[in-house]
């Protein structure tokens, strides 16, 4: 039977699931949506965040999502570093394509063996005031472990997206995804544009981790949970649209948590990737994307 | 007259290197390793239970090395990594039996790296000591399978049945349950028992649904159950979701009168520490807590020795889970080698079989599927949980032992939410 409170919290929650899924995928949107490349290890990246949040946490008491914002300067150089060396290794003898992947697959399981040897296989979490707690809104309850992801999500993902499209290097960014010749001709360097872009796409995960340590448990291979959705969810909201990403990432939490609380948990993996080929099917590009 | 001095010194001397070398030949036969191989979960999801298993495993095989060996043979394992991919497990064991040449196997942890296992080594007719798999055996019928989880003869009801049999104490009786689990192998089986036994217990099922193990929020589900209004909630799940299931269920206010049943993670200290009092009054599965009624011979000593020997990995700390049954398969193992004096696979299986072993779990006794011939099932309570103390755990109280009766240790706070 379909209840209106029911209903109304299953929107509420795809809504706030839906915003940490685009914390999780605006770095990707970034470096796979505009850059072309196809960084399967964003997901591990995330997971270094949730690990760095998990420490400072743990042995100092800060605040996960502080962590995040504190650590992203450091996962911005890590970033720019790993794009160096993928730009001499790969993009500049023309072989991202398929040695990119393999390069980015490769440094994901670095990453996961890393995490391995230096901290073990436990599950880790962290401690926060806002965790387990929640309040209401009428009928709708709201866990302030969900409330907090999606704020933050929003205003990532809003500082982002005026970035883009107010800043001369933003706007910078958006020119190298459609045009590097032309960006060079205009006397601009497509390599330290996207070098920046690829940072600023490494830095997002910082936050991104934080993020998803608050709402559950990590262990260091749980980022793999994650490659598929995603990819999905920037390929749902259009190559290159950071606000079609939101919206996709909107969309697959709200199609998750409905179909989860009316059809049955097991079904919402399905009914979600179904949305995805549809929309497919009628927009090729994606919601948003540039065609 | 130096001549024949001379070659009896050369004789004799010959003779003494001849002997030496015999002497030295044979003592390195002895020497010759006894080799146990197997595939663990040292990454992936479960490689916080195979971690730890390995760090017990290794303890014993030390205790053991430090009296000797078997067979006057020092033991050696030889393991691999799976990856808690159950697809690499054939591999693996193919490769011990046929290129490692191990003498002898034992299972990796949990239901979903068994099982792949099983048809190579029926294949060559070994005896299989196993960790924490769920009812493995009802589809191969294998006699030489020896599984160390005291989940009882019939492990699929015996594996829910405290939780029911608790349920049905208490009076008013209640009427209804949900059951929710994660889609896999040892979950679906442990959904299935508690299906069986709300039926035979005469408890309406309301609420009968299962979720992908990528699932991230679970308040969807949860009031989705909540909506149903039962007045129990069986759950079966794994670490990440037992997390996701007690933080949902309090951030929703479920209003279930009981809530668990079968939890993987609420047993592991880091994440009891971290849920604190979340996880008052909830009535979960366990095999071993630190109460009176559970103090068997060597547990206190080896918990010490898997305490001193985990710091610093990043696994469980205080690893009163799994360990000691990681321990006590290879004990059972070891025992009936030394007691068959051979690793004749026939002679150690029929031992395994009519043997009462004593453990560091206590005295362990198989059935005829392999399973134990008595089930162990605790249902603990957790009680006034304090935020953020790991200590607390390896005091008696905070996890109150419930069920079977023989080993109960308080009485259940009814219901949940009190």
């Amino acid at each position: 039977m379909l209840s209106v409170d029911l209903l109304s919290n299953a929107l509420v929650a795809g809504l706030l699931l839906g915003g940490f899924y685009a914390a999780v995928s605006i770095g990707l949107a970034i470096s796979f949506g505009q850059l072309d490349i196809v960084n399967i290890a964003h997901p591990a990246f995330v997971v270094v965040g949730s690990y760095v949040a998990w420490i400072l946490n743990s042995r100092f008491g800060l605040d996960p999502v502080l962590v995040g914002l504190l650590a992203a300067p450091l996962f911005f150089a890590a970033g720019v570093a790993i794009y160096r060396i993928y730009y001499a290794a790969f993009e500049r003898t023309g072989q991202e394509s398929l040695s990119g992947l393999a390069f980015f697959f490769g440094l994901m399981f670095i990453v996961e063996v890393g995490l391995m040897l230096a901290y073990g296989v436990d599950y880790r979490l962290v401690s926060a005031g806002y965790i387990g707690k929640s309040f209401n809104l009428g009928p709708v309850g709201l866990p302030l472990r969900l409330v907090v992801p999606f704020v933050a999500a929003l205003a990532l993902t809003g500082g982002i997206w005026l970035y883009l499209a107010r800043t001369f290097t933003g706007r910078a960014i958006l020119a190298v995804a459609q045009d590097p010749l032309a960006l060079q001709l205009m006397g601009a360097d497509p390599v330290r544009v996207k070098q920046f872009a690829f940072g600023l796409a490494t830095a997002t995960t910082a936050l991104a981790g934080a993020l998803l340590i608050v709402i559950g448990p990590v262990e260091p291979s749980v980022g793999r949970e994650y490659i598929g959705r995603v990819f999905a969810i920037v390929v749902l909201g259009g190559m290159g649209s950071i606000g079609g990403m939101f919206v996709a990432a909107l969309l697959l939490g709200i199609v998750e948590s409905v179909v989860s609380t009316f059809a049955g948990p097991s079904w919402a993996p399905a009914v979600a990737f179904g949305v995805l080929l549809l929309t497919l099917a009628l927009r090729p590009a994606g919601l948003f994307g540039r065609r | 007259m130096d001549h024949p001095r001379s070659f009896l010194r050369g004789w004799l001397a010959s003779g003494l290197a001849a002997l030496a070398v015999a002497l030295a030949s044979g003592s390195a036969q002895a020497a010759e390793p006894l080799k146990i191989g197997f595939s663990m979960a040292l990454s992936g999801g479960l490689a916080g239970a195979g971690k730890a298993a390995l760090i017990a495993m290794e303890i014993w095989k030390d205790d053991v090395n430090a009296k000797g060996g078997l067979l006057g043979r020092p033991v050696q394992f030889v393991y691999y990594d799976d990856a808690t991919d159950p697809s690499k497990v054939p591999g693996i064991y193919t490769k011990l039996l046929d290129v490692d040449k191990v003498d002898l196997v034992v299972s990796s942890y949990g239901t979903n790296e068994i099982s792949p296992a099983m048809p190579i080594v029926m294949r060559k007719k070994l005896v299989f000591p196993s960790l924490f798999g769920l009812a493995v055996n009802d589809q191969f019928n294998y006699d030489r399978y020896f599984q160390i989880m005291p989940a009882g003869p019939q492990p699929k009801l015996d594996w829910s049945k405290g939780f029911f049999e608790l349920a049905k104490a208490q009076n008013p009786k209640p009427k209804t349950v949900a059951i929710v689990a994660a889609d896999s192998d040892f979950a679906l089986a442990a959904a299935a028992g508690a299906r069986e036994n709300a039926k035979k217990d005469g408890f309406n099922v309301v609420y009968d649904k299962t979720y992908p193990p990528s699932t991230t929020d679970f308040t969807p589900i949860v009031r989705a159950i909540q909506a149903e209004k039962p007045d129990l909630v069986y759950v079966a799940s794994y670490p990440p979701d037992s997390v996701g299931m007690v933080k949902a269920a309090r951030e929703v206010g479920l209003k279930a009168k009981m809530f668990g049943g079968g939890m993987v993670g609420l047993q592991f200290a880091g994440i009891q520490t971290n849920l604190g009092p979340m996880l008052d009054n909830i009535v979960n599965y366990t095999f071993w807590v630190p109460a009176p009624t559970l103090k068997f011979p060597g547990i206190d000593e080896f918990l010490k020795k898997y305490e001193a020997a985990a710091k610093g990995k990043g696994v469980d700390p205080l690893g009163q889970y799994l360990p000691p049954y990681a321990y006590a398969y290879m004990q059972v193992l070891g025992d009936s080698i030394e007691a068959t004096k051979g690793l004749d696979q026939a002679k150690l299986a029929a031992y395994m079989h009519g043997h009462t072993f004593d453990t560091v779990v206590g005295k362990v006794k198989f059935g005829k599927n392999g399973e134990w011939a008595q089930s162990r099932v605790l249902m603990v309570q957790f009680r006034n949980v304090k935020p953020k103390d790991l200590d607390q755990f390896r005091d008696p109280g905070t996890q109150v032992v419930l069920y079977p009766p023989q080993w109960k240790s308080g009485k259940m706070v009814y219901p949940f939410n009190e």
